[in-house]
């Protein structure tokens, strides 16, 4: 075996923009723009690519990777964790460098992909297995255990379209887990079936990188990424800026985070893909509207969130998510689950607030991602709008925990003790 | 285990399509998409593989009523059922892949978008899946052949031959609308009339003895010419060989199929950046 598994020298990637909507345009256009660049070249114009039209997804990045190394990818949307992947996969092809792959690769890039609803169970696998890389005799040899796995023994003879869509999920991820190649590619693909399904898969997924193998890994659960991974990459703008250990890459996500928060919101990129954008998220900020502190909460104490926006449009909603420093959810507010009251109050100007009457969280520091609605559409979204940090203080008549409490919530609560 | 290095750049040759060592090492893939094709092609159909034989067979009843009898085309001296279900049951597996073949590609858009594995693998897939139709339909045209007291001669030997260069053909025209399709979802449209088209340019109702020469010959430039006529000599054995039609199809097959493949292999490469 090479001593080397994966080796890149700076590869990049690039996509054209705009091209005829997302570069999938009519013949038509394109014999336009054709007979466009001919008659330039005629009249001895040279054909114009102006560099703003195409975007890097992927730029001058060199890593190695050793054999049996585990390696987290960690960055924001768009930041070309995905795109490297699929290079590595063999799905595209590098506009510039090269990547050197030594070993057979598997990919999981989505769970389910190439199943087939009209076949059954049994010739899914069959085929899922074909479609990730395995040989026939492998399948034949695993059958049993993918099965098992996918607990699903019962309906292997069932079209897969009679499914329940949890029982699909699991039949492609066992098909997935069973896979045994050299190295391994994995996108986001825990957070599928229930959660007694997911432990298993994480537990599978542990068995893996326990077995040698050289994996590499994107989530946006960092706590995920902190257990599986040692070694973790910070990629921003199609850029590697920390390689390093896991715990290290993730504290440097984080301050990119609170980078990205304490600056201009309105000077992010990085806005949900599905947005309208004719409003835009300006500044959030959290307060202790008992004790007039900024960015600080007592726990117990009123907490109020104002969001502030470009511009008021009809119907706007507002959701936010309260997640802790590790990324993971931990509450979700959001103004289109209607209580009574809830109020509209059209001197607010453009500002959206919150109120959390007794801040029911441990001290620690949390994020808040962001997403505002108005005309029924999206209008924006973004992670990381703000960072607060909730200090100790009681929570109905308690004092929330000094240390060693785990979890992220204080619940009200009261003991009856012989 | 393989522990071989793969190095992935921008490619700027060709030689992606071709790679033997490539198609060789996703063989099983290559089983498992036409096993597929087949067994999904009829599955919850009440006729099932019946239908291979029904789409030829229809459309001879309707072509000896109006042509045959109404219009009293020529039939070579054969009876014109006959004459027409020779050179259907080879019309009708090439419109099928046509059909079916040129969407391979977009129809499987999300494999391409998230699985590496040999492109040429959907149209060809498809071509494969359809030989199963092909080899039903023969055996019922040699079934009816033998009602109709005819004996097939040693001509039937040409048969492998005259399928090879329908294959040829109907891999190169695939693949290059296949690749077409996943940029220009036009070629989807044009489709169903281009097939209409060739069936009109092709000597399936009509001998092509209609048309005199030499435009007769210059004509099996339409490889389904060459292999058209060549399938009624095979199978019915009746009249004289016609090997320069086939001679000039299956030069112009092979054409075909090194542009499609040399389309194909030009543009795979950004096949899932588009679609």
């Amino acid at each position: 075996m090479s001593d080397v598994a994966i080796e890149t020298r700076e590869l990049g990637k690039s996509y054209r923009l705009g091209v005829g909507r997302r570069g999938y345009g009519t013949l038509r256009e394109s014999l336009v723009e054709t007979a466009k660049g001919s008659l330039g070249r005629i009249a001895g114009r040279r054909r114009e690519t102006p560099d703003g039209d195409i975007l890097w997804a992927l730029r001058d990045l060199s890593l190695t990777i050793e054999p049996g190394e585990v390696v987290g990818l960690i960055g924001h949307n768009g930041a070309g964790k995905s795109t490297l992947l699929k290079i590595l996969s063999r799905i595209v092809e590098p506009t510039e460098g090269w990547a050197d792959v030594t070993g057979r690769t598997g990919a999981l890039l989505e769970v389910g992909t190439g199943f087939h609803p009209e076949l059954t169970g049994r010739e899914n696998i069959f085929l899922n297995g074909a479609i990730l890389g395995m040989r026939r005799a492998e399948i034949r040899r695993r059958f049993d255990e993918i099965v098992e796995f996918a607990e699903i023994a019962r309906f292997l003879d069932t079209p897969v379209k009679r499914y329940s869509s949890g029982m699909s999920v699991r039949l492609a991820f066992a098909v997935a887990a069973h896979l045994e190649p050299e190295i391994l590619l994995v996108d986001e693909v825990l957070a599928v079936g229930d959660a007694a399904f997911q432990r298993k898969s994480l537990g599978k997924m542990n068995e893996v990188a326990e077995a040698g193998r050289t994996v590499i890994f994107v989530s946006h659960n960092l706590a995920i990424l902190q257990a599986l991974c040692q070694r973790g990459v910070l990629l921003e703008r199609g850029q590697a800026v920390i390689d390093a250990p896991v715990t290290e890459a993730i504290d440097g996500y984080l301050r990119t985070l609170e980078r990205a928060a304490g600056g201009d919101l309105l000077e992010r990129t990085d806005r949900d893909s599905r947005a309208y954008d004719e409003s835009l998220i300006a500044r959030v900020e959290v307060s202790d509207a008992e004790g007039g502190l900024t960015d600080t909460v007592v726990a117990g104490r009123t907490a109020r969130i104002v969001v502030e926006v470009t511009e008021v449009l009809p119907m706007m909603e507002c959701r936010l998510t309260i997640l802790n420093t590790l990324g993971h959810p931990v509450a979700t507010l959001d103004s289109e689950v209607n209580a009574p009251v809830d109020a509209r109050d059209p001197t607010l100007g453009p500002r959206i607030e919150c109120e959390i009457a007794s801040l029911p969280l441990l001290p620690g520091r949390y994020r808040i991602d962001a997403l505002i609605k108005g005309k029924r559409q999206i209008q924006d979204g973004l992670q990381a709008v703000c960072f607060f940090d909730v200090e100790p203080g009681v929570v109905a008549d308690r004092p929330t925990p000094i240390s060693g409490a785990d979890g992220d919530v204080v619940l009200p609560h009261l003991w009856r003790l012989p | 285990m393989s522990t071989e290095t793969v190095r992935l750049q921008a490619t700027r040759r060709f030689g992606r399509v071709l790679a033997p060592r490539e198609l060789w090492r996703y063989r099983d893939l290559a089983f498992q998409i036409a096993a597929r094709d087949v067994t999904v092609r009829y599955r919850q159909t009440a006729l099932g593989a019946a239908w291979a034989i029904l789409q030829p067979v229809g459309f001879m009843v309707v072509f000896s009523l109006f042509f045959g009898r109404v219009a009293g085309v020529s039939s070579d001296g054969l009876p014109y059922a006959l004459f027409s279900l020779a050179a259907l049951v080879a019309w009708t597996y090439f419109a099928n892949v046509l059909l079916l073949g040129s969407e391979s590609l977009v129809a499987n858009a999300s494999l391409v978008a998230k699985i590496y594995f040999p492109r040429i693998f959907m149209p060809a897939g498809v071509l494969a899946a359809g030989l199963l139709d092909l080899g039903i339909s023969l055996v019922i045209l040699f079934a009816i052949v033998l009602i109709y007291g005819l004996v097939p001669t040693a001509a039937v030997l040409m048969l492998p031959v005259l399928i090879l260069i329908m294959l040829a053909a109907a891999l190169g025209v695939t693949a290059g609308l296949s690749a077409v399709n996943v940029r220009y979802r036009d070629v989807r449209y044009v489709i169903p009339f281009a097939i209409q088209m060739w069936l009109f340019a092709t000597p399936v109702a009509y001998p092509s003895s209609l048309i005199a020469e030499p435009w007769r010959t210059l004509s099996a430039i339409n490889p389904m010419v060459g292999v058209v006529e060549g399938f009624r000599w095979a199978t019915l054995g009746s009249g004289d060989a016609p090997w320069a039609l086939i001679g000039v199809s299956a030069a112009s097959a092979l054409v075909l199929l090194v542009a499609g493949l040399a389309y194909f292999d030009r543009v795979e490469r950004s096949f899932a950046d588009f679609i």
